[in-house]
């Protein structure tokens, strides 16, 4: 607990520079991965990440200097090169796409790696902490560092929002940007230098080989919780930026722990929470919706029962046994009752000590079900000429789905009809 | 009209299929009957495929049933053949013409068996049929269209199966290509194998087949192709939408419904 | 499916630390039985968000690998005393450290590297896998739906094959590590598929890309003192470089008039 009001009180200089590294690198990078993902060109910034591993050692040998912007300009110069291998490789031979980015980020990693070994071999002492760049090092992040990541961040933060309409036709639909007379392959290159200048400070904060997931993971996580772009972009980089905070907390309590591990294991678990549990899209939530269909089509049919037994006499207010009904149809007995219970709840049904019986709006649902069930059985039978005898178990479902206005359509396409194809009347 | 048949080669029950909830056929009920050549007309996005497909079990149904020669189609699967659409593959891989025909000797010969000098044999037999045997060691990347089609066919005569599911093999091929391959299957019934296409080309289909299947996104007419290719019978298949079909589906699929009530 | 290899030999990581913290030992075989099931926990993962999460395709893979090796990476830390596992190993292995651990027997008799003995070992297997199953590999690589019709199970047979590279994965790890294990499944191939039309010749000529890559890797690390396993990536990279500007056939410098298709 002291540590945590320690930490969030920023008091700490250290505190504060990694907390705002992180939250800069983290989001700035989401929001450029939302772009590569809805492009669906997620994994190309992992072939970037790895490619950039070269770039860094090339500027330290050239250079023999650990300067931050030299070595943004290294990175950057074999990360752009590596898109532009993987676009050159796809278009020029018979290699797939997934195949080429393979193969340009682990022969680039290779190379990077084996320059790393070389420098550190070399015994040069300025060499050391250069293989910070493998796994990231927010939490040992200083003042020049910082000054130089913060600017970079901030610039993509306000390219993105100034060509926020034409990135997003890129994305959406290339081939009508470039009628409309968009610059396209202008654009792309925007992307591209966007997505490499995003993996260059990303890399500060987890390194090369998790950088992928700083790009893809929030703007997957985002993608489940709304259709809206502009929303998808801001809940992407709130959730980049909190897995960054995260991160740094769990690096200042545990020094021993990597940072850049942990923010991708946080924001991973957003993630996977957000497949999961997202209103509308998420796994669970779609599970509930596909129940709830189950509730409903029991307590229809039960009501559909009810009324279809007070249409023999027709009688439609006499109470009715349970076991009359589940005579007609096979419902498990413990759901009908449990189903008659809740309809009962909500006024559908009433409780007499000789049964259960319809309640008036009870009655109209059954009979709006009964008509529902009727008319698409003619349907069927008139429009797409299925045997009489078939119509009823499809029926049984849409029965259950069609709204008032496809009510509506259905009873004129079949011009008012009276009776459906086993002759009974259509209520 | 819709012709059902008494024994029939393949027997379709109530079959309704949907991709991600939206049923692209509904309730399909049709048999075939044995030896003919069986074309499968209707519009683009009718589910010409969408049925062949389901009818060799290679796609989850939502309800209903096949069954080829009366048995369930996992049991019969060695008497089947596919072609798919020439599209479906990557033409690079890297085989060579030979290679590909020899797969149809892959369902018979079972797990680790290598294929033997018989299977070779009926290879270069089925290239003879289609007139490739002179392409044999080609690579399958260097192939026309119409020939790429012609090693496919091949491929399912060396399979040496008894009923056929071929998938547009007709579409983009030369005349010569076609006209082969019409006569090959013309051979194929002459033999009492039954061969179900799937076409798109209305003005060939009267003078290729001898039964036909009319369908867009339900059966509208199955039965002997001078009775099924009528104006009347065309302009049901191809003539508006169904519009509140297509957008029940839609709600099918939005809902997350099932297309059948849980039994 | 290249990006799925390259997705499985990150993932393996967590298997092979909890393998070992489980067996407290470096021992090759709960090693790559652990890995083995991550291998494929990661690829059916992979399909679960896709399919019934509705995560699209790739992002599916990056969200997946990128977890799992993040835990890897965490439990290595945790337990640092414990593991004799540290990041640059995971990275690019320590292939020149293979001749100094020993597989001593009980009666004392040395055997020579153990890490030798298991990829001579994972090597049979594989060689095994791919005599006996190479019919139904190559069916359902060309024509899975011709596959599916004739009832071959794609499916199985796509567990199997991303089993083999799990396999095949962590037997190289320790040596050339994770991110290098993928530049010789993916370079190797792609420079053979650049080279042949033919299915077996493109087998034999990768093995044999993946050869060459190795000793002279090894003579270019000495050079230059640097990784082996970097240095291996290097010359694969450098293969296929000259495969795709002078291969005979497809290279774009010297690409022959392609062959023309005869038309009947």
């Amino acid at each position: 607990m002291n540590d945590f009001v320690e930490f969030f009180s920023f008091s700490d200089t250290n505190i504060r520079y990694v907390t705002l590294g992180s939250v800069l690198l983290a989001s700035s990078s989401a929001v450029v991965g939302c772009f590569t993902l809805l492009r669906k060109r997620a994994l190309v910034g992992d072939a970037v990440a790895h490619a950039v591993l070269p770039g860094v050692c090339l500027a330290f040998i050239l250079s023999g200097t650990k300067n931050p912007f030299i070595l943004l300009l290294g990175a950057f110069v074999t990360g752009w090169l590596s898109l532009v291998a993987i676009d050159f490789i796809t278009a020029r031979s018979r290699i797939k796409e997934d195949t080429a980015i393979g193969l340009v980020l682990s022969v680039f990693f290779g190379v990077g790696i084996l320059l790393l070994t070389a420098i550190q071999h070399s015994g040069n002492a300025a060499q050391s902490g250069l293989d910070k760049f493998l796994f990231g090092k927010a939490a040992s992040l200083v003042g020049e560092d910082l000054i130089a990541f913060a600017i970079v961040a901030v610039l993509l933060l306000v390219t993105t929002i100034i060509f926020y309409k034409e990135l997003t036709l890129l994305c959406f639909d290339q081939a009508y940007a470039k009628t409309i007379g968009f610059p396209v392959r202008l654009l792309e290159l925007l992307l591209t230098t966007l997505t490499v200048f995003a993996v260059v400070v990303g890399i500060q904060a987890v390194g090369v080989v998790l950088m992928a997931a700083m790009l893809i993971t929030p703007a997957a996580a985002a993608r489940f919780w709304t259709d809206k772009l502009s929303l998808m972009l801001v809940l992407a980089a709130l959730i980049g930026a909190f897995s960054g905070v995260a991160g740094a907390f769990v690096s200042y309590t545990a020094p021993a722990m990597p940072t850049g591990p942990w923010i991708v294991l946080i924001v991973s678990m957003i993630a996977i929470l957000s497949f999961a549990f997202a209103p509308k899209k998420g796994w669970v939530s779609r599970l509930l919706r596909q129940r709830r269909n189950k509730t409903q089509i029991l307590e229809e049919n039960l009501l559909k029962l009810m009324y279809q037994l007070g249409e023999q006499k027709p009688n439609y207010d006499a109470p009715r046994q349970l076991h009359e009904l589940l005579e007609r149809r096979a419902i498990p007995q413990k759901e009908a009752k449990a189903g008659l219970k809740r309809l009962q709840n909500q006024g559908y049904v009433e409780k007499l000590p000789s049964g259960w019986k319809l309640s008036s709006q009870g009655q109209r649902r059954g009979e709006r079900v009964v008509r529902l069930h009727r008319l698409w059985e003619l349907y069927l039978t008139q429009y797409l000429h299925l045997a009489s005898d078939h119509v009823h178990e499809d029926a049984e479902t849409i029965e259950h789905i069609i709204t008032p206005e496809l009510e509506q359509k259905l009873i004129e396409e079949l011009d008012f009809p009276v009776m459906d194809p086993h002759s009974a009347r259509i209520p | 009209m819709i012709l059902q048949v008494d024994n029939p080669v393949v027997e379709v029950h109530d079959l309704t299929v949907s991709y991600d909830r939206k049923p692209v056929l509904w309730g399909i009920d049709l048999t075939l009957p044995a030896g003919a050549l069986v074309g499968v007309i209707g519009p683009n996005g009718a589910g010409k495929s969408t049925m062949i497909k389901a009818m060799m079990d290679l796609l989850p149904v939502g309800s209903g049933y096949v069954r080829i020669f009366d048995k369930p189609i996992d049991e019969v699967r060695n008497r089947i053949s596919y072609v798919p659409q020439r599209e479906s593959v990557d033409w690079d891989f890297p085989a060579s013409v030979f290679d590909v025909v020899l797969m149809g000797s892959y369902g018979k010969l079972g797990l680790f068996k290598r294929p033997r000098k018989a299977d070779k044999d009926a290879a270069m037999e089925a290239l003879n049929k289609v007139g490739m045997q002179a392409f044999a060691d080609r690579q399958i990347s260097q192939l026309s269209g119409g020939q790429q089609q012609r090693v496919f066919l091949a491929r399912a005569l060396a399979q040496d199966a008894d009923i056929y599911f071929m998938d547009e093999p007709f579409a983009g091929v030369d005349i010569a290509t076609e006209t082969a391959i019409i006569e090959l299957l013309r051979t194929m019934r002459e033999q009492g194998k039954t061969v179900i296409v799937v076409h798109h080309d209305l003005q060939s289909a009267n003078e290729y087949f001898d039964w036909v299947v009319l369908l867009n996104m339900r059966l509208v007419a199955s039965g002997p192709t001078e009775h099924i290719l009528t104006q009347e019978l065309l302009e049901q298949t191809y003539g508006g939408k169904l519009t509140v079909l297509t957008k029940v589906g839609e709600l099918l699929r939005k809902q997350e419904f099932p297309s059948r009530e849980a039994k | 499916m290249a990006m799925v290899g390259d997705a499985i030999s990150h993932a393996v990581l967590p298997g092979i630390v909890i393998a070992f913290l489980l067996t407290g030992s470096r021992d090759s075989v709960p090693m790559l039985i652990g890995a083995g099931l991550l291998g494929v926990l990661t690829t059916f993962l992979i399909e679960f968000f896709h399919r019934y999460a509705r995560v699209q395709a790739d992002a599916s893979i990056g969200v997946t690998f990128t977890w799992l090796f993040a835990i890897g990476i965490i439990l290595i830390s945790v337990f640092a005393g414990q593991v004799d596992l540290d990041q640059d190993c995971v990275l690019y292995g320590e292939i020149a450290y293979v001749p100094l651990d020993l597989w001593i027997t009980e009666g004392g008799l040395s055997l020579g590297p153990g890490t030798v003995w298991t990829l001579a070992f994972v090597t049979i297997l594989i060689l095994l896998f791919i005599t006996f199953g190479y019919k139904e590999l190559f069916l359902t690589a060309f024509d899975p739906g011709f596959a599916a019709a004739i009832g071959i199970s794609t499916t199985a047979w796509y567990y199997s094959l991303m089993t083999a590279v799990s396999l095949t994965t962590v037997a190289s790890f320790e040596s050339v590590g994770a991110i290098l294990v993928v530049a010789l499944l993916v370079a190797p191939p792609a420079t053979a598929y650049l080279l042949t039309d033919k299915f077996k010749n493109m087998l034999l000529l990768s093995v044999l890309a993946g050869i060459i890559a190795s000793v002279a890797g090894y003579y270019l690390a000495v050079w230059i003192d640097g990784s082996i396993a970097g240095a291996i990536a290097t010359v694969t990279g450098i293969e296929f470089t000259l495969a795709f500007l002078f291969s005979p056939s497809r290279g774009i410098l010297l690409k022959r008039k392609q062959l023309q298709p005869v038309q009947h």
